[in-house]
């Protein structure tokens, strides 16, 4: 089994955090797993993205052109991506930055209006934790208890108010309904 | 640290270097390697060792000269650009017959060209970089586990030679993460380093560093007894790797990234029926000849990958001798093929056996 | 018989190949006396440039590298860094220092780079066959300033004791000459200083040395000694340009 992720949006949206948060999910929980990101000039205030490989067996690529699962967070990685996701793939949106709609019949398209949920709860910029919630229900990628546990271990002790809003962002992420 | 963890390729490298008492590092920033000199610069004062953040790349590599002349274990890094840069001291550094360790994360050429990950810079690093008759031992890692266990390896080759190695790897490689354990790295029995300048004490004559013979004469031995231990080198340190090659008819000759991306194209292609291997050079220099060749005694069809607009298929064909036809695929300037790509290159071929 | 000249430990038992009435000969023995001086030869490593004084490491007992053109402080900053115990010193040309090595020689000595630099001004390129050099003067004629140094065309020559002497980390500049007895004995003196500045840990220290290029310049060794005290000395007065310590962390 092997899943590839493409997390795209805006600097400063955490999706770095977003990718590298589950390639050592993936390394925690004993798969193979790769971490790509974009670099350079390209991440200064315009758009990042990254790419994220779990698998069971070893990995050859790094690089996806097809992902599984596209989490788009802003319009431009929505174009950018959409067309590419593999058929039977799911896309991600935050639906408060990305007013769109995929026409794609042969993919799952979920929005999820993220941004607005975190600013509505106080977790202006935990949008990114609250997409990784939902996608862990989605998905089945991880188990859910198993991935917040990690998450919020790797947290220092002392930034308890950093601890709580994780857990609280990926937690409304979680129970989301589509 | 047997633990593994998830650490960039650069960071990996660092981490690997320092484990290997490697505890001296020269560099001067450029994407996309820079987290190199930034790993250094956070852990090697506290292991006692020094970076030192130099006003070019040239300075940085007359300063790792300087400091391997000492016997001391150095090492510098750069990409493409900054690699040319070097090029000057490198070839210094050979004539001197000093090791030392020059990391090279390529980006794009020519000129300023682009930050993103490309193998343009295979010529250089395979015909030794600088000016003159001389070789470099060239490894080229293909994950981010490599980068730190071939970063160990080419250290004790230096070493072991009394030359200069180079880590070839590109910017994915670079900026990738991925799971990364440092335990165990085989050790080499090393050499004494009797020739080191580092003051005579009075215990032994003075050492010269130098690779200056106005007599011609002389400079002509230096470099074919130089060129005997190249031989002695093509004998014994070339390494690569083997993927499916046992009973294919086409067989992709690969390295760094693109043999991952080639990996995953011959598992889709013999997925599709079609028999697929590939060869992947470890060392590019020495470069797996004998292997290649006998690859090339039973596979109908080669098919060199890169990304650059083909350098090391040259080096492929001399292998192959004619043997069997050997074509070209490659995407340049920072493109990273795509296995889709590669797939439909192994395809097409495939229809044309 | 009570001896009372003799060559320096410090300085190699072999025919130096320079010329005729050149003076790099003369520096070359001062420097060896201060290395047995200060009973420094067995922890000294010494940097030959590319230029006259290429050879230089056949000429000192000490340990010695050949450094690449211009790149003699890089290689001597890796030698100090890795080996903080030894004492290095770089022998540069004004070719070697002041023009292709103009980055190494400014950025070591700005950074405070513990070592010790002699440099040897004589105007010209040596020993490619008299070019024109960075210290060329105003008017001189060479190889390839054949109608004389023009401001307007090839530039203005670098002074560069005075340029390095605004670094904080240089803890010594001074130019000497060596075309008279005097002012040899004054130039040794400094020379002295420079390698016990470092012993000191004081910092970058760098001796300009006034030197005469008699074949290149197409004069006899007397009239070349001459040529330096009217053309030279004037354009580049000797003296002391800094005298300091390195400032240090904190300052």
């Amino acid at each position: 089994m092997t899943t590839r992720i493409i997390f795209a949006g805006s600097g400063g949206q955490g999706i770095q955090f977003s990718g590298k948060q589950m390639a050592k999910t993936g390394m925690h929980m004993d798969k193979n797993v790769t971490f790509l990101p974009s670099y350079g000039p390209e991440m200064r205030g315009g758009t990042s993205n990254c790419t994220v490989v779990i698998s069971d067996e070893d990995i050859g690529s790094p690089s996806v052109t097809t992902p599984d699962i596209l989490v788009a967070m802003n319009l431009p990685s929505f174009e950018k991506f959409e067309s590419k996701v593999a058929a039977g793939g799911t896309i991600f949106c935050d639906s408060t930055l990305v007013e769109k709609k995929s026409e794609r019949d042969d993919i799952k398209a979920i929005y999820i209006p993220a941004t607005g949920m975190a600013n509505d709860n106080g977790l202006t910029g935990f949008a990114n934790v609250i997409i990784l919630g939902y996608m862990l229900k989605e998905t089945g990628i991880f188990d859910y208890d198993e991935f917040k546990e990690f998450l919020l271990s790797g947290i220092p002790a002392a930034k308890t108010a950093l601890i709580e809003k994780n857990a609280k962002a990926l937690e409304l992420g979680y129970n989301f309904k589509a | 640290m047997s633990k593994k963890v998830l650490m960039k390729g650069n960071e990996a490298i660092a981490e690997a270097a320092i484990a290997s008492g490697c505890v001296h590092f020269f560099g001067y920033p450029i994407t996309p390697q820079t987290e190199i000199a930034e790993y250094m610069a956070k852990r090697l004062p506290k292991v006692g060792g020094v970076c030192l953040q130099a006003e070019s790349e040239v300075a940085a590599v007359n300063m790792l000269m300087g400091a391997v002349s000492t016997g001391t274990r150095a090492m510098t890094s750069s990409s493409s650009p900054g690699i040319s840069l070097k090029s000057e001291g490198i070839s210094y550094i050979a004539g001197c017959d000093l090791p030392c360790l020059v990391v090279n994360v390529q980006r794009g050429g020519p000129g300023l060209g682009g930050i993103q990950p490309s193998q343009q810079d295979y010529y250089q690093a395979t015909r030794g970089v600088g000016h003159g008759d001389l070789r470099l031992i060239v490894v080229a890692p293909s994950s981010v586990q490599e980068m730190a266990s071939l970063t160990a390896e080419a250290l004790d080759l230096a070493d072991t030679y009394r030359m200069p190695a180079m880590l070839l790897a590109d910017g994915a490689l670079g900026q990738m993460m991925e799971p990364v354990a440092f335990s165990a790295f085989p050790k080499r029995d090393l050499p004494e380093k009797s020739w080191a300048t580092n003051g005579h004490g009075f215990k032994r004559k003075k050492n010269i560093t130098n690779s200056l013979y106005i007599d011609p004469n002389v400079l002509e031995q230096t470099i074919i007894d130089r060129y005997a231990k190249y031989a002695e080198i093509e004998k014994n340190e070339v390494k690569y790797e083997e993927y499916m090659t046992d009973d294919a008819d086409i067989v992709i000759v690969a390295f760094g990234i693109t043999a991952r991306i080639c990996k995953s194209a011959v598992a889709e292609a013999r997925r599709a029926g079609i028999k697929a291997g590939l060869l992947r050079p470890i060392t590019l220099w020495p470069f797996p000849k004998a292997a290649i060749s006998e690859v090339a005694d039973h596979a109908k069809v080669l098919l060199s990958v890169e990304m650059s607009m083909g350098q090391m298929v040259d080096d492929v064909r001399l292998a192959v001798n004619g043997k069997r036809p050997v074509h070209f695929f490659g995407r340049t300037g920072g493109v990273i093929p795509s296995v889709e790509e590669v797939t439909a290159q192994i395809k097409a071929l495939a229809e044309n056996l | 018989m009570k001896t009372v000249f003799e060559r320096p430990h410090a300085l190699s038992d072999v025919p130096l190949h320079y010329c005729p009435g050149c003076t790099h000969g003369i520096v070359h023995r001062l420097v060896a006396e201060v290395i047995d001086e200060l009973g420094i030869e067995g922890n000294t490593v010494g940097i030959a440039p590319v230029g006259c004084s290429v050879f230089a490491y056949n000429y000192f007992e000490c340990d010695m590298i050949e450094a690449a053109h211009g790149r003699a402080p890089a290689v001597a900053t890796g030698v100090k860094r890795t080996h903080p115990e030894t004492v290095v010193f770089t022998y540069q040309g004004d070719g070697d220092l002041a023009a292709i090595g103009t980055a190494e020689t400014v950025h070591s000595a700005t950074r405070g780079e513990n070592i010790t630099v002699i440099f040897i001004n004589n105007c010209i390129y040596g020993m490619t066959g008299g070019q024109m050099a960075p210290t060329t003067l105003p008017g001189q004629v060479t190889t390839t300033s054949p109608y004389g140094r023009k401001r307007s065309i090839q530039g203005n020559p670098i002074r560069v004791c005075e340029m390095l002497s605004t670094l904080d980390g240089v803890a010594l500049a001074q130019r000497v000459s060596v075309d008279s007895p005097k002012n040899i004995i004054a130039a040794k003196k400094a020379i002295k200083k420079a390698f016990q500045n470092q012993i000191d840990g004081k910092g970058f220290s760098i001796v300009e040395v006034l030197s005469t290029c008699p074949t290149n310049w197409g004069m006899t060794p007397t009239d070349a000694l001459q040529w330096l005290r009217d053309n030279m000395m004037p354009y580049y007065p000797l003296g002391v340009y800094k005298d300091a310590e390195a400032l240090k962390d904190g300052e």
